[in-house]
Protein backbone atom coordinates (compact mmCIF):
# COMPACT_ATOMS: atom_id res chain seq x y z
CA UNK A 1 0.00 0.00 0.00
CA UNK A 2 2.96 2.34 0.89
CA UNK A 3 4.53 1.92 -1.99
CA UNK A 4 1.74 2.60 -4.20
CA UNK A 5 1.29 5.89 -2.38
CA UNK A 6 4.76 6.73 -3.03
CA UNK A 7 4.27 6.46 -6.41
CA UNK A 8 2.56 9.89 -6.90
CA UNK A 9 4.83 11.69 -4.90
CA UNK A 10 7.83 10.43 -7.32
CA UNK A 11 6.39 11.01 -10.33
CA UNK A 12 5.84 15.06 -10.11
CA UNK A 13 9.93 15.51 -9.99
CA UNK A 14 9.87 13.82 -13.74
CA UNK A 15 7.10 16.47 -14.47
CA UNK A 16 9.63 19.48 -15.43
CA UNK A 17 11.66 17.29 -17.85
CA UNK A 18 8.99 15.93 -19.48
CA UNK A 19 7.42 19.90 -19.48
CA UNK A 20 10.03 21.19 -21.27
CA UNK A 21 10.58 18.27 -23.53
CA UNK A 22 6.51 18.79 -24.44
CA UNK A 23 7.06 22.69 -24.94
CA UNK A 24 9.67 22.07 -27.82
CA UNK A 25 7.90 19.48 -29.34
CA UNK A 26 4.01 20.53 -29.53
CA UNK A 27 2.10 23.74 -30.94
CA UNK A 28 2.39 26.33 -27.94
CA UNK A 29 -1.48 26.46 -27.27
CA UNK A 30 -1.81 21.89 -27.23
CA UNK A 31 1.38 22.18 -24.52
CA UNK A 32 -0.20 24.66 -22.40
CA UNK A 33 -3.25 22.23 -22.17
CA UNK A 34 -1.22 19.41 -21.90
CA UNK A 35 1.25 20.40 -19.61
CA UNK A 36 -1.25 22.20 -17.46
CA UNK A 37 -3.67 19.59 -17.10
CA UNK A 38 -0.75 16.95 -16.15
CA UNK A 39 0.28 19.43 -13.64
CA UNK A 40 -2.76 19.54 -11.96
CA UNK A 41 -3.64 15.84 -12.21
CA UNK A 42 -0.40 15.23 -10.89
CA UNK A 43 -0.89 17.91 -7.81
CA UNK A 44 -4.02 16.18 -6.87
CA UNK A 45 -2.78 12.53 -6.73
CA UNK A 46 -0.13 14.11 -4.41
CA UNK A 47 -2.33 15.68 -2.21
CA UNK A 48 -4.23 12.60 -1.71
CA UNK A 49 -1.49 10.44 -1.38
CA UNK A 50 -0.06 12.94 1.66
CA UNK A 51 -3.52 12.81 3.06
CA UNK A 52 -3.58 8.99 2.95
CA UNK A 53 -0.31 8.41 4.53
CA UNK A 54 -0.99 11.00 7.08
CA UNK A 55 -4.52 9.27 8.06
CA UNK A 56 -2.33 5.75 8.17
CA UNK A 57 -0.22 7.15 11.03
CA UNK A 58 -3.25 9.05 12.87
CA UNK A 59 -5.07 5.50 12.68
CA UNK A 60 -1.94 4.21 14.96
CA UNK A 61 -3.13 6.19 17.80
CA UNK A 62 -5.35 4.59 19.62
CA UNK A 63 -7.12 7.59 20.26
CA UNK A 64 -8.27 8.03 17.12
CA UNK A 65 -8.60 4.46 16.74
CA UNK A 66 -11.67 3.93 18.94
CA UNK A 67 -12.62 7.06 17.19
CA UNK A 68 -12.84 5.65 14.07
CA UNK A 69 -14.19 2.40 15.16
CA UNK A 70 -11.18 0.39 14.09
CA UNK A 71 -11.95 -3.09 16.43
CA UNK A 72 -8.97 -4.42 15.49
CA UNK A 73 -5.51 -2.82 14.84
CA UNK A 74 -5.21 -1.60 11.13
CA UNK A 75 -2.70 -4.26 9.12
CA UNK A 76 0.18 -1.79 7.89
CA UNK A 77 4.00 -2.10 7.08
CA UNK A 78 6.22 -2.23 10.16
CA UNK A 79 5.57 1.49 12.47
CA UNK A 80 9.59 2.24 11.59
CA UNK A 81 8.18 2.86 8.42
CA UNK A 82 4.48 3.99 8.68
CA UNK A 83 5.23 6.45 11.46
CA UNK A 84 8.16 9.00 9.55
CA UNK A 85 5.92 8.54 6.22
CA UNK A 86 3.05 9.60 8.22
CA UNK A 87 4.93 12.60 10.20
CA UNK A 88 6.15 13.56 6.64
CA UNK A 89 2.88 13.39 4.89
CA UNK A 90 1.43 15.63 7.51
CA UNK A 91 3.54 18.14 7.52
CA UNK A 92 3.89 17.97 3.57
CA UNK A 93 -0.24 18.58 3.71
CA UNK A 94 -0.01 21.34 6.43
CA UNK A 95 2.41 22.75 4.66
CA UNK A 96 0.92 22.91 1.28
CA UNK A 97 -2.74 24.36 2.32
CA UNK A 98 -0.63 26.93 4.08
CA UNK A 99 1.20 28.10 0.86
CA UNK A 100 -1.61 27.38 -1.21
CA UNK A 101 -4.21 29.84 0.83
CA UNK A 102 -1.34 32.59 1.39
CA UNK A 103 -1.07 32.77 -2.48
CA UNK A 104 -5.02 32.63 -3.10
CA UNK A 105 -4.68 35.66 -0.88
CA UNK A 106 -2.16 37.03 -2.30
CA UNK A 107 -2.81 36.90 -5.75
CA UNK A 108 -6.48 37.79 -5.35
CA UNK A 109 -5.25 41.02 -3.54
CA UNK A 110 -2.63 41.78 -6.69
CA UNK A 111 -5.20 41.40 -9.06
CA UNK A 112 -7.72 43.92 -6.86
CA UNK A 113 -4.72 46.39 -7.15
CA UNK A 114 -4.32 45.83 -11.06
CA UNK A 115 -8.04 46.14 -11.43
CA UNK A 116 -8.26 49.50 -9.87
CA UNK A 117 -4.96 50.68 -11.61
CA UNK A 118 -6.70 49.95 -14.66
CA UNK A 119 -10.29 51.59 -13.68
CA UNK A 120 -8.28 54.92 -13.09
CA UNK A 121 -6.35 54.73 -16.54
CA UNK A 122 -7.54 56.39 -19.79
CA UNK A 123 -9.21 53.92 -21.19
CA UNK A 124 -10.41 53.15 -25.24
CA UNK A 125 -11.72 50.02 -26.23
CA UNK A 126 -9.99 47.47 -24.18
CA UNK A 127 -7.28 49.68 -23.83
CA UNK A 128 -5.86 51.23 -20.27
CA UNK A 129 -2.47 53.43 -20.72
CA UNK A 130 -1.45 54.25 -17.70
CA UNK A 131 1.46 57.16 -17.30
CA UNK A 132 4.29 55.87 -15.97
CA UNK A 133 7.93 55.46 -17.71
CA UNK A 134 8.85 51.76 -17.29
CA UNK A 135 8.00 49.69 -19.86
CA UNK A 136 5.47 47.52 -18.84
CA UNK A 137 2.30 45.26 -20.92
CA UNK A 138 0.15 43.17 -19.43
CA UNK A 139 -3.20 41.42 -19.99
CA UNK A 140 -6.32 41.86 -17.06
CA UNK A 141 -8.72 39.41 -17.27
CA UNK A 142 -12.26 40.69 -15.77
CA UNK A 143 -15.26 41.51 -17.27
CA UNK A 144 -14.62 43.01 -19.72
CA UNK A 145 -10.93 41.99 -20.27
CA UNK A 146 -8.33 44.72 -20.95
CA UNK A 147 -5.12 45.30 -21.65
CA UNK A 148 -2.78 47.42 -19.60
CA UNK A 149 0.26 49.17 -20.93
CA UNK A 150 2.32 51.93 -19.70
CA UNK A 151 3.56 55.43 -21.76
CA UNK A 152 7.19 53.98 -21.16
CA UNK A 153 5.84 50.94 -23.32
CA UNK A 154 4.34 52.77 -25.96
CA UNK A 155 7.18 55.12 -26.64
CA UNK A 156 9.10 52.36 -27.30
CA UNK A 157 7.32 50.92 -30.17
CA UNK A 158 6.15 52.00 -33.54
CA UNK A 159 3.17 51.68 -34.84
CA UNK A 160 3.46 48.06 -36.04
CA UNK A 161 4.94 46.74 -33.26
CA UNK A 162 2.29 48.42 -30.81
CA UNK A 163 -0.58 46.30 -32.79
CA UNK A 164 1.44 43.42 -32.52
CA UNK A 165 1.75 44.33 -28.81
CA UNK A 166 -2.15 44.52 -28.42
CA UNK A 167 -3.06 41.29 -30.45
CA UNK A 168 -0.27 39.56 -28.28
CA UNK A 169 -2.03 40.58 -24.53
CA UNK A 170 -5.75 40.11 -26.59
CA UNK A 171 -4.60 36.69 -27.55
CA UNK A 172 -3.94 36.07 -23.57
CA UNK A 173 -7.24 37.01 -22.58
CA UNK A 174 -9.57 35.40 -25.54
CA UNK A 175 -7.63 32.13 -24.72
CA UNK A 176 -8.21 32.68 -20.84
CA UNK A 177 -4.78 32.44 -20.40
CA UNK A 178 -4.82 33.21 -16.61
CA UNK A 179 -7.03 30.61 -15.92
CA UNK A 180 -3.72 28.26 -16.94
CA UNK A 181 -1.11 30.40 -15.00
CA UNK A 182 -3.48 30.21 -12.12
CA UNK A 183 -3.82 26.66 -12.21
CA UNK A 184 -0.01 26.12 -12.42
CA UNK A 185 0.75 28.61 -9.36
CA UNK A 186 -1.38 26.26 -7.20
CA UNK A 187 -0.23 23.03 -8.27
CA UNK A 188 3.03 24.40 -7.68
CA UNK A 189 1.80 24.43 -3.76
CA UNK A 190 0.76 21.22 -3.80
CA UNK A 191 3.94 19.44 -4.31
CA UNK A 192 7.61 21.41 -4.29
CA UNK A 193 8.68 19.51 -7.27
CA UNK A 194 5.90 21.07 -9.52
CA UNK A 195 7.09 24.26 -8.80
CA UNK A 196 9.49 24.87 -12.16
CA UNK A 197 6.70 23.62 -13.85
CA UNK A 198 5.30 27.07 -13.61
CA UNK A 199 7.94 28.81 -15.72
CA UNK A 200 7.04 26.27 -18.63
CA UNK A 201 3.14 27.13 -18.63
CA UNK A 202 3.83 30.57 -18.04
CA UNK A 203 6.40 30.34 -21.42
CA UNK A 204 3.49 28.33 -22.94
CA UNK A 205 1.21 30.43 -22.20
CA UNK A 206 3.27 33.64 -24.05
CA UNK A 207 4.55 31.53 -26.76
CA UNK A 208 0.60 30.55 -27.56
CA UNK A 209 -0.20 34.13 -27.78
CA UNK A 210 3.04 34.89 -29.59
CA UNK A 211 2.00 32.40 -32.73
CA UNK A 212 -2.16 33.60 -32.24
CA UNK A 213 -0.50 37.43 -32.21
CA UNK A 214 1.70 36.40 -35.13
CA UNK A 215 -1.42 35.04 -37.48
CA UNK A 216 -3.88 37.66 -36.44
CA UNK A 217 -1.44 40.72 -37.72
CA UNK A 218 0.40 38.36 -40.48
CA UNK A 219 4.25 39.48 -39.64
CA UNK A 220 6.32 36.96 -37.26
CA UNK A 221 9.22 39.72 -37.55
CA UNK A 222 7.16 42.73 -36.56
CA UNK A 223 6.06 40.44 -33.19
CA UNK A 224 10.02 39.59 -32.49
CA UNK A 225 10.96 42.93 -32.70
CA UNK A 226 8.43 44.42 -30.84
CA UNK A 227 9.00 42.07 -28.00
CA UNK A 228 12.75 42.07 -27.84
CA UNK A 229 12.64 46.23 -28.22
CA UNK A 230 9.92 45.87 -25.21
CA UNK A 231 12.54 43.44 -23.25
CA UNK A 232 15.30 45.70 -23.97
CA UNK A 233 13.56 48.77 -22.52
CA UNK A 234 12.06 47.11 -19.61
CA UNK A 235 14.06 48.36 -16.29
CA UNK A 236 16.01 45.50 -15.71
CA UNK A 237 15.41 43.49 -12.34
CA UNK A 238 17.34 45.42 -9.67
CA UNK A 239 19.14 42.49 -7.96
CA UNK A 240 18.64 40.32 -10.76
CA UNK A 241 21.10 37.29 -10.51
CA UNK A 242 23.99 37.31 -9.22
CA UNK A 243 26.96 36.66 -11.95
CA UNK A 244 27.83 32.66 -10.79
CA UNK A 245 24.44 31.82 -11.48
CA UNK A 246 24.76 32.64 -15.43
CA UNK A 247 22.62 30.54 -17.20
CA UNK A 248 23.82 27.88 -19.16
CA UNK A 249 20.51 28.64 -21.71
CA UNK A 250 18.97 31.95 -22.31
CA UNK A 251 15.72 33.02 -21.01
CA UNK A 252 12.36 32.62 -21.81
CA UNK A 253 12.13 36.05 -23.97
CA UNK A 254 15.23 35.27 -26.29
CA UNK A 255 13.98 31.96 -27.16
CA UNK A 256 10.26 33.68 -27.63
CA UNK A 257 12.00 35.87 -30.31
CA UNK A 258 14.01 33.08 -31.85
CA UNK A 259 11.09 31.12 -32.21
CA UNK A 260 8.98 33.66 -34.24
CA UNK A 261 12.49 34.73 -36.28
CA UNK A 262 12.37 30.84 -37.57
CA UNK A 263 10.32 29.90 -39.88
CA UNK A 264 7.06 27.93 -38.75
CA UNK A 265 7.24 24.24 -39.56
CA UNK A 266 5.89 21.81 -37.85
CA UNK A 267 7.71 19.66 -35.49
CA UNK A 268 8.19 15.99 -36.45
CA UNK A 269 5.03 14.17 -35.84
CA UNK A 270 6.41 11.30 -33.73
CA UNK A 271 8.21 13.45 -31.47
CA UNK A 272 4.92 14.83 -30.93
CA UNK A 273 3.02 11.91 -30.29
CA UNK A 274 5.70 10.63 -27.82
CA UNK A 275 5.46 14.07 -25.88
CA UNK A 276 2.06 13.70 -25.23
CA UNK A 277 2.29 10.16 -24.71
CA UNK A 278 4.38 10.60 -21.63
CA UNK A 279 2.57 13.53 -20.29
CA UNK A 280 -0.55 11.26 -20.41
CA UNK A 281 1.12 8.22 -19.06
CA UNK A 282 2.74 10.08 -16.26
CA UNK A 283 -0.87 11.70 -15.25
CA UNK A 284 -2.46 8.43 -15.77
CA UNK A 285 0.29 6.30 -13.54
CA UNK A 286 0.21 8.67 -11.02
CA UNK A 287 -3.90 8.54 -11.12
CA UNK A 288 -3.65 4.85 -11.16
CA UNK A 289 -1.47 4.46 -8.00
CA UNK A 290 -2.87 7.22 -5.83
CA UNK A 291 -7.01 5.79 -6.67
CA UNK A 292 -5.46 2.20 -5.90
CA UNK A 293 -3.17 2.74 -2.95
CA UNK A 294 -6.18 4.88 -1.38
CA UNK A 295 -8.78 2.32 -2.24
CA UNK A 296 -6.39 -0.53 -0.57
CA UNK A 297 -6.13 1.92 2.30
CA UNK A 298 -9.40 2.39 2.73
CA UNK A 299 -10.25 -1.70 2.38
CA UNK A 300 -7.92 -2.09 5.09
CA UNK A 301 -9.64 0.22 7.50
CA UNK A 302 -13.12 -1.70 7.02
CA UNK A 303 -11.15 -4.98 8.06
CA UNK A 304 -10.17 -3.34 10.72
CA UNK A 305 -13.47 -1.96 11.54
CA UNK A 306 -14.47 -5.77 11.23
CA UNK A 307 -16.74 -4.79 8.16
CA UNK A 308 -14.99 -6.53 5.73
CA UNK A 309 -12.52 -9.82 5.62
CA UNK A 310 -8.91 -9.21 4.87
CA UNK B 1 -1.84 44.68 -42.23
CA UNK B 2 -3.91 45.26 -45.18
CA UNK B 3 -6.33 48.46 -45.41
CA UNK B 4 -9.47 46.56 -45.64
CA UNK B 5 -8.86 44.03 -42.79
CA UNK B 6 -8.15 47.43 -41.05
CA UNK B 7 -11.57 49.36 -41.67
CA UNK B 8 -12.64 45.83 -40.30
CA UNK B 9 -11.76 46.21 -37.25
CA UNK B 10 -13.90 46.57 -34.23
CA UNK B 11 -14.21 50.20 -33.18
CA UNK B 12 -12.95 49.98 -29.83
CA UNK B 13 -9.64 48.26 -30.90
CA UNK B 14 -9.11 51.34 -33.76
CA UNK B 15 -9.81 53.81 -30.76
CA UNK B 16 -7.60 51.64 -28.58
CA UNK B 17 -4.21 51.81 -31.50
CA UNK B 18 -5.41 55.84 -32.17
CA UNK B 19 -5.15 56.77 -28.04
CA UNK B 20 -1.99 53.79 -28.08
CA UNK B 21 -0.05 56.41 -30.87
CA UNK B 22 -1.46 59.66 -29.18
CA UNK B 23 0.28 58.57 -25.84
CA UNK B 24 3.62 57.65 -27.47
CA UNK B 25 3.84 61.00 -29.29
CA UNK B 26 4.47 63.11 -25.72
CA UNK B 27 3.15 65.94 -27.52
CA UNK B 28 -0.05 67.40 -29.81
CA UNK B 29 -0.50 65.14 -32.64
CA UNK B 30 -2.05 66.48 -36.24
CA UNK B 31 -4.96 63.83 -38.28
CA UNK B 32 -1.39 63.35 -40.46
CA UNK B 33 0.75 62.90 -37.96
CA UNK B 34 -1.42 60.20 -35.60
CA UNK B 35 -2.17 58.25 -39.25
CA UNK B 36 1.68 58.08 -39.76
CA UNK B 37 2.57 56.65 -36.34
CA UNK B 38 -0.21 54.23 -36.74
CA UNK B 39 1.70 52.90 -40.11
CA UNK B 40 -1.07 51.56 -41.64
CA UNK B 41 -3.18 52.08 -44.29
CA UNK B 42 -6.44 53.36 -41.68
CA UNK B 43 -8.55 56.65 -44.52
CA UNK B 44 -7.93 60.31 -43.31
CA UNK B 45 -11.50 60.02 -42.62
CA UNK B 46 -11.09 57.21 -40.35
CA UNK B 47 -8.57 58.80 -38.20
CA UNK B 48 -10.67 61.95 -37.64
CA UNK B 49 -13.70 60.18 -36.85
CA UNK B 50 -11.91 57.90 -34.04
CA UNK B 51 -10.17 61.20 -33.11
CA UNK B 52 -13.37 62.95 -32.61
CA UNK B 53 -15.25 60.33 -31.02
CA UNK B 54 -12.46 60.22 -28.35
CA UNK B 55 -12.44 63.83 -27.56
CA UNK B 56 -16.05 63.37 -27.17
CA UNK B 57 -15.49 60.36 -24.13
CA UNK B 58 -13.25 63.25 -22.48
CA UNK B 59 -10.28 61.27 -23.55
CA UNK B 60 -8.10 63.43 -25.44
CA UNK B 61 -8.46 67.58 -25.58
CA UNK B 62 -8.00 69.07 -28.87
CA UNK B 63 -6.18 72.96 -30.18
CA UNK B 64 -6.75 74.67 -33.58
CA UNK B 65 -3.79 74.05 -35.43
CA UNK B 66 -3.94 75.57 -38.97
CA UNK B 67 -7.12 74.62 -40.79
CA UNK B 68 -7.41 71.40 -38.41
CA UNK B 69 -6.82 70.33 -34.92
CA UNK B 70 -3.82 69.11 -32.67
CA UNK B 71 -4.89 65.86 -30.26
CA UNK B 72 -3.25 65.59 -27.12
CA UNK B 73 -4.34 62.53 -24.52
CA UNK B 74 -6.10 63.83 -21.24
CA UNK B 75 -3.70 63.66 -17.93
CA UNK B 76 -6.96 64.01 -15.09
CA UNK B 77 -6.28 63.30 -11.79
CA UNK B 78 -7.61 59.32 -11.47
CA UNK B 79 -4.37 58.97 -14.18
CA UNK B 80 -2.01 60.13 -11.47
CA UNK B 81 -3.72 58.25 -9.09
CA UNK B 82 -3.37 55.15 -11.12
CA UNK B 83 0.51 55.86 -11.81
CA UNK B 84 0.67 56.42 -7.90
CA UNK B 85 -0.82 52.69 -8.08
CA UNK B 86 1.42 51.33 -10.65
CA UNK B 87 4.66 52.34 -8.51
CA UNK B 88 2.88 50.29 -5.80
CA UNK B 89 2.41 47.44 -7.93
CA UNK B 90 5.99 47.24 -9.18
CA UNK B 91 6.46 46.81 -5.60
CA UNK B 92 4.64 43.66 -5.32
CA UNK B 93 6.34 40.78 -7.15
CA UNK B 94 2.96 38.92 -6.21
CA UNK B 95 2.05 40.44 -9.48
CA UNK B 96 4.23 38.12 -11.37
CA UNK B 97 2.16 35.31 -10.58
CA UNK B 98 -1.43 36.39 -11.35
CA UNK B 99 -0.73 38.75 -14.63
CA UNK B 100 0.71 37.55 -18.33
CA UNK B 101 2.86 40.35 -18.67
CA UNK B 102 4.65 40.51 -22.14
CA UNK B 103 8.45 40.56 -21.68
CA UNK B 104 9.68 38.92 -18.42
CA UNK B 105 12.63 40.39 -16.95
CA UNK B 106 16.09 39.85 -18.18
CA UNK B 107 19.28 38.53 -17.38
CA UNK B 108 22.68 40.04 -19.06
CA UNK B 109 23.11 37.48 -20.98
CA UNK B 110 19.50 37.72 -22.37
CA UNK B 111 20.37 41.37 -23.13
CA UNK B 112 23.12 40.40 -25.56
CA UNK B 113 21.73 37.47 -27.59
CA UNK B 114 18.37 39.95 -28.11
CA UNK B 115 20.44 42.69 -29.46
CA UNK B 116 21.99 40.08 -31.50
CA UNK B 117 18.96 38.68 -32.79
CA UNK B 118 17.47 42.57 -33.70
CA UNK B 119 20.28 43.22 -35.34
CA UNK B 120 20.91 39.97 -37.67
CA UNK B 121 16.50 40.70 -38.11
CA UNK B 122 18.10 44.11 -40.20
CA UNK B 123 15.97 46.14 -37.57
Amino acid sequence: MTALLVLPLLLPFALPALARRALGRLAPATALWAVTGCAVALACCSLAAFGALALVGLLKLPVLASLGELTHPLRTASGLVVLPTAVTGAAMLALSCGTLLRSVVRQARALRAARAEAGGAAVAGDLCVVDAPGADAYALPGRPHRVVVTTGMLRALDGPEREALFAHERAHNAGGHHWFLAAAELAAHCHPALRPVRATVRLAAERAADEAAARRTGDRRVLARAIARAALAAPSSPGARPGFAAAATTGPVPARVHALLEAPGPPARAGRRAATALLVVCAAVSGFAAVSGTADFHHRVEVAQGEARP
Amino acid sequence: MSEAKDERRPAGELEASVLAALWAAGGPQTVGQVRKSLGTGLARTTVTTILTRLHDKGMVERSREGRGFAYAPLQDAQGITARRMHTELDRDSDRETVLARFVAQLSPDDERVLRDLLEADGA
